[in-house]
């Protein structure tokens, strides 16, 4: 479908085409920045969620047997400040969209290398702050850092967590940065917006928001650490401050934050259902506005954890309306994704059943997400399990199962390897059955009034905290069986081919792994991203 | 480095030396120097982002404590920050001229330009510094035995100090960096690095600049002239 040089045997692919470790540390191949990038979200991962199983352990009886309630702060603080910073923000842009970005385009690389690298070391940076903090105690503040406890009395490290955090977001701004520029001025000949994979559309709208968000998420943190660090205050009342500002702040950022974590993996899931469905996306360009709508709505929402804070009651209303606004470019996507697969030929691979997943626990988190935009609801659910299992649903249950999806689905393409199937498709299907089991019962917990951030709680909660309990063990063991036969598959699984899924954009065209220059020669595109030689193969299921 | 040819139908950039300077993963000099731009224009967006956060902060408080704010502001200099706008403007006026001189291929007044922007920028730093100082000596500093005094509303003015040190030390911080760019682009222009083919950095860098004075150019208004003299005596 698309000229491209047939991929030549080749010997050199960007993994072996220099050297050493210095070769991979001074890279400016946005491939090999693509692997430093999943050995550190895959570090923070695992770190995080080692915090996750501490929490999950103390939760398993209603007593603090465990640990006293200090430690217990600092456990849910780390496990947030880990996941939201250092993994799920980093984890599809700076990893999926870093590799792919450019291939699907037909550029030999992202517009600023340099930049790309030095983001990779800002990153690590901002991570060596976090653990530094870590290691000398951690921090206590939960990982929203609302003043006045994290500025005028909260025991922990929180300057060098929110320097940490202040340094890997300037990661996240170049990351951003860059997409923006790559995407605008390194297209392959013939490439319009139009035919632009999906990835690509969901990447752009992720990059605005990280380019828009960011900083001002950077200058609060920065001003959080001048009145820990030198009483200059700007949020302590006993400063003449005011708490709610720094709500508002943070939340300008951290509620657009969501989507950044969930637009790419939206991105990741577009991919792998039309691949798998052999057929072209439903809607090409309502999922590509949509992703941009979503963007756009994802700045004008952030009132809504600000219930219960202060805020006017009319902010409110109007915070409450414009939330249920972004359920729309959402249920689009959802409808478009479903309507894809109607008539298709589906295939149900590993990374269709994560995609598949994706679907049913997305819909599953958005849906009580309106709940918890109903102002009335709100006051009632506020701070409650309820809130955890609504934005697990989200986070875990969305943004990773599309990591995890699209991990599968480009694996052949990154490493020029096969996974063993059979594995693969059971530890989809335990992440499923264990996602579920630890987070839908937290959804009844926080219905029936169980405030998040206590180690300890009332006896008659703790069937359904056994439940969640075993339900992480489950999750665990799900997380854990990818991490082997992956590792097992570098060096045992079988040669992908160029194409192993039959897909049909540009990244497929080249050779598994690619070389460094990604194409033989450029590419010139004639045609949409998605067109699928044998459309009669749509009518056949 | 990939060998790469360039495409059949894209010609390389008309000057002779201009092809050595294209990184390997661009068509041509036209494509990296768009890219390039844009990249700094985007950078400029996440700037205004940055201390948005703090002209919100700034516009929040003073709408809500006016008076403390407007007898704070009395105690600025208003002699030195007029002073002081005027350097910094005159330091754009030599750093777009040491673009132009870029563009046109005289090497040496691009030095020299540089050299003046450096001057200003080093001159303006240098007020602000005995600025702080002073503000220092007369108890300004909020959280170090702050004390304004004969302020209206006193218990909201650390709130205007804290402002004021949080976005001129923002400002004078890139300002800083600045300097230290603008150090090593004289370098470089000595070495004749610069002329009409290829001089985006310095370019760009005349963005970066002219974006931190514009800064400066809301700060002054903001911190040293609105409401001075609507003080309740």
């Amino acid at each position: 479908m698309i000229t491209a040089t047939p991929p030549v045997e080749t010997k050199k692919s960007y993994l072996n085409q220099t050297e050493g470790l210095k070769s991979w540390l001074l890279t400016h191949d946005h491939k090999r920045i693509c692997i430093l990038y999943l050995l550190g979200v895959t570090f923070f991962f695992a770190l995080g969620g080692i915090f996750a199983v501490l929490i999950r352990l103390e939760l398993a009886t209603p007593v603090g047997d465990l640990v006293e309630s200090n430690t217990y702060n600092k456990f849910f603080t780390m496990h947030g400040i880990i996941m939201v910073f250092l993994f799920l923000i980093p984890s599809i842009p700076a990893v999926l969209g870093n590799f792919l970005i450019p291939l699907m385009i037909g550029a030999k690389d992202v517009a600023f290398p340099r930049v790309n690298l030095l983001s990779w070391y800002i990153y690590m940076i901002g991570g060596l702050f976090v653990l530094t903090a870590l290691f000398m105690g951690g921090v206590d503040t939960g990982w929203t850092f609302y003043t006045p406890f994290s500025t005028s009395y909260s025991n922990g490290y929180v300057i060098a967590t929110g320097l940490g955090i202040f340094i890997a977001g300037f990661s996240s701004i170049l990351t951003g940065l860059n997409f923006i520029v790559t995407i605008h001025r390194m297209r392959a000949p013939g490439l319009t917006w139009f035919r632009l994979p999906l990835f690509v559309w969901a990447h752009y709208a992720t990059s605005m928001i990280q380019v828009l968000g960011t900083p001002v998420v950077a200058v609060t943190l920065f001003l959080l650490v001048l009145e820990r660090g030198l009483h200059i205050g700007f949020f302590d009342p006993a400063y003449g401050g005011d708490p709610v500002l720094f709500q508002h702040m943070f939340w300008f950022y951290s509620h657009p934050a969501v989507y950044i974590m969930i637009l790419p993996s939206m991105g990741v899931v577009t991919e792998i259902i039309t691949t798998f469905s052999s057929k072209k996306p439903f809607g090409y360009t309502f999922i590509a506005f949509s992703s941009v709508a979503i963007a756009v709505f994802g700045f004008i929402v952030w009132g809504h954890h600000l219930f219960v804070s202060g805020q006017s009651a009319y902010a409110g209303m109007v915070f409450s309306i414009l939330s249920y606004v972004v359920s729309i470019p959402s249920a689009i996507k959802v409808f478009n994704w479903t309507a894809t697969m109607y008539k298709g030929s589906v295939r149900l691979t590993t990374p269709m059943l994560y995609a598949l997943g994706f679907i049913g626990l997305f819909t599953i988190g958005g849906l009580t997400g309106l709940f918890l935009a109903s102002l009335g609801m709100n006051v009632h659910l506020t701070d409650t399990y309820f809130v955890i299992a609504h934005f697990h649903y989200v986070m875990v249950g969305g943004a990773i199962m599309g990591f995890l999806g699209g991990i599968h689905y480009w694996w052949p393409k990154i490493f020029g390897r096969m996974y063993h199937e059979g594995w693969s498709k059971v530890s989809a299907i335990i992440i499923f059955i264990g996602f579920n089991l630890t987070f839908f019962p937290q959804f009844i917990l926080g219905y029936m009034g169980m405030p998040r951030r206590y180690h300890v709680y009332p006896p008659e909660f703790q069937v359904l905290n056994v439940l969640s309990s075993a339900g992480a063990s489950i999750l665990g063991l799900g997380y854990l069986i990818p991490f082997c036969y992956l590792l097992w598959s570098l060096k045992y699984g079988p040669i992908a081919p160029p194409n192993p899924w039959g897909a049909t954009t540009l990244e497929w065209q080249t050779a598994s792994p690619p070389p460094t220059e990604n194409f033989e020669v450029t590419p010139v595109v004639t045609q949409e991203a998605y067109t699928y030689t044998s459309e009669e193969v749509v009518h056949v299921g | 480095m990939a060998s790469h040819t360039a495409e059949p139908g894209v010609t390389s950039h008309g000057a002779p030396h201009a092809t050595s300077t294209i990184q390997h993963h661009f068509e041509s000099a036209d494509q990296q120097k768009d890219a390039s731009t844009i990249g700094m224009w985007v950078f400029l967006v996440t700037e205004v982002m940055f201390f948005g956060g703090l002209f919100l902060a700034y516009f929040v408080y003073r709408q809500a404590y006016p008076a403390a704010f407007a007898s704070a502001s009395n105690k600025t200099n208003l002699l030195i920050g007029a002073v002081n706008t005027t350097v910094l403007i005159c330091s754009s006026l030599t750093m777009a001229l040491a673009v132009r001189s870029a563009a046109i291929g005289k090497k040496n007044l691009i030095v020299l330009f540089l050299i003046l922007t450096l001057l200003l920028g080093g001159t303006f730093l240098g007020v602000k510094a005995y600025e702080y100082n002073d503000k220092w000596v007369h108890h300004e500093v909020p959280g170090h035995n702050f004390d304004c005094e004969g302020c209206t509303d006193a218990g909201h003015t650390p709130l205007f100090f804290a402002l004021y040190f949080g976005m001129t030390g923002l400002h004078a911080t890139h300002m800083i960096v600045g300097v230290g760019i603008i150090l090593f682009l004289i370098a470089q222009a000595r070495k004749g690095a610069y002329g009409p083919a290829w001089h985006t950095p310095v370019e760009l860098f005349g963005l970066y600049w002219h974006f931190v004075d514009i800064v400066w150019i809301f700060l002054f208004p903001l911190l040293y002239l609105i409401d001075r003299s609507a003080v309740p005596k």
